[in-house]
């Protein structure tokens, strides 16, 4: 088991606020991490100071595939190697869905057009939404767009994928389509960690299922370990409240 | 009918508007050429004043703000009249490009800023995750958008220099205005004034229409 990500004692401020004290974390390849736990506990901070869209406190040490994550030349490579989906999706929306998906691969990788495309009509095949390919993301619905999201992240063929609550914008009968989505990437042996407030998905998927609170690391384990037989009373709290909804 | 006679002369009119037209031929390079270069430098001065370090940044806006007050007129008349005092002699027609592109350029600074600050967050970051740097991300994310944005306020902002054209008469720019009052004088009859104010609405309307059209439909809330 290699260490793909790699977190250690990251400390991240907002002024006078911390939000996130000291998380140490290592991914493995092909392992799929989901991080649950109450809302403002750091869950989103902590994912994206991994491709650095936060920056973090000296001291802290984040390494992705051997290369430390800081300003600079190292960053560019990081950014192209970690893909990121959102829950607000953040498409492009001047481009239509292909363009959406080729942009990167043909300004970051230089790839060709005709090449860009055909990568892009795969990929949004592979999402199930191939035939939208032309048309402009503001006319496809929630669930789609966030498809058109994921695809357009793994046209950079990212060594891991990020997601923060990618199903929390979408109405209640499009989440499944997303989730099968991505149960389909963890199958495949994507790397990924997941920001999700799913917790079916996580006990299902997961390797690894990771609670977060006050901006620490409370637990963490395999998920029926950790859904079944919680040791920490703050984690047994979050569990029933959610539970209890 | 006297009106008639004094400001809508048919045949006054027929003998100036060959002189009308070679000012409206002067006008309309002045005001191209000007608002070509002001939306260069305004978007020039904008990346500058959102991305730059603080050091460029602050010049930057003392510029914008400068040439946001300072009366266009004033300008003009520095840059035809005093400059040539420090060696620095322009013709008529550099002097007023030079004054109305400057001027024009802070303004178009401030419409890109606010239409590039009015491009969500996310789009940003979504460009910065997929690797894409600064110069892609706003070539190919956010300019894209932001253009669509402030095409109304820029389009306003290119009305304004065509009417400000205007004053390169009083630097002897025989321009539409200056060749309307020189009919004028030579045929010691106003007509070819108004037909010169004729002349710049009916140029200048239907963009103004244009505008109203925009910026109705973007109040619809139109997004895309
Ligand atoms: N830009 C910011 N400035 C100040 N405080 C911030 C900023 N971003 C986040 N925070 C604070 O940091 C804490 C952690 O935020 P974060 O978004 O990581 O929480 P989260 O676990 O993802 O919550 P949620 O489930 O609501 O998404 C919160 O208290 C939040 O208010
Ligand atoms: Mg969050």
């Amino acid at each position: 088991m290699t260490a793909f990500i790699e977190i250690r004692d990251l400390h991240k401020r907002y002024g006078a606020f911390t939000a996130l004290r000291g998380i140490d974390l290592t991914v493995a390849k092909g392992e799929v991490v989901c991080i649950i736990g109450p809302s403002g506990s750091g869950k989103s901070t902590l994912i994206r100071c991994i491709n650095l869209l936060e920056s973090f406190e000296p001291g802290s040490k984040i390494i992705v595939d051997g290369t430390e994550v800081a300003c600079g030349r190292g960053l560019a490579k990081v950014r192209a190697e970690v893909g990121m989906v959102f829950q607000s999706f953040n498409l492009f929306p001047h481009l239509t869905v292909a363009e959406n998906v080729m942009l990167a691969p043909r300004r970051v990788r230089g790839k060709s057009k005709d090449e860009a495309r055909r990568q892009a009509l795969e990929l949004l095949e592979r999402v199930g939404i191939a035939d939208q390919a032309d048309k402009h993301p503001g006319r496809l619905s929630g669930g789609q767009q966030q498809r058109v999201a994921i695809a357009r992240a793994l046209a950079m063929e990212p060594q891991v994928m990020l997601f923060d609550e990618p199903t929390s914008a979408l109405d209640p009968e499009m989440v499944g389509e997303v989730l099968d989505v991505m149960r389909g990437l963890a199958g495949s042996g994507v790397t990924m960690v997941v920001v999700t407030h799913e917790m079916g998905f996580a006990r299902q998927v997961a390797d690894r299922v990771i609670f977060m609170d006050d901006g620490e690391i409370v637990e963490a384990g395999a998920p029926e370990r950790l859904f079944d037989g919680p040791t920490e009373p703050r984690t047994r709290d979050f569990l029933r409240s959610i539970l209890n909804h | 009918m006297d009106i008639f006679d004094t400001f809508f002369n048919a045949s006054v009119m027929a003998q100036a508007w060959p002189m009308l037209l070679r000012g409206l031929w002067i006008t309309l390079q002045l005001g191209i050429v000007s608002i070509l270069l002001g939306l260069i430098l305004g978007l020039l001065l904008a990346l500058l004043r959102l991305y730059a370090p603080f050091w460029v940044k602050w010049p930057v806006r003392l510029y914008i703000d400068i040439f946001r007050s300072i009366p266009l007129l004033v300008l003009l008349i520095v840059i035809y009249y005093a400059l040539p005092f420090v060696g620095l002699r322009l013709s008529a027609f550099a002097s007023a490009t030079a004054a109305l592109s400057l001027v024009s350029g802070a303004y178009s600074a401030e419409i890109f800023r606010a239409g590039i600050q009015a491009i969500a967050k996310g789009q940003f970051e979504a460009s910065a995750a997929l690797g894409l740097g600064p110069v892609q991300t706003m070539r190919d994310v956010i300019l894209p958008q932001a253009i669509r944005i402030v095409i109304p306020p820029l389009t306003n902002n290119s009305i304004n220099v065509v009417k400000d054209t205007a004053l390169a008469s009083v630097v002897a720019m025989p321009d539409l205005l200056k060749q309307a009052t020189q009919a004028q004088a030579l045929a010691a009859n106003p007509t070819p004034l108004i037909g010169a104010a004729i002349i710049y609405v009916a140029f200048l309307w239907p963009l103004v229409a244009l505008v109203s059209r925009m910026e109705s439909r973007l109040g619809e809330g139109q997004d895309r």
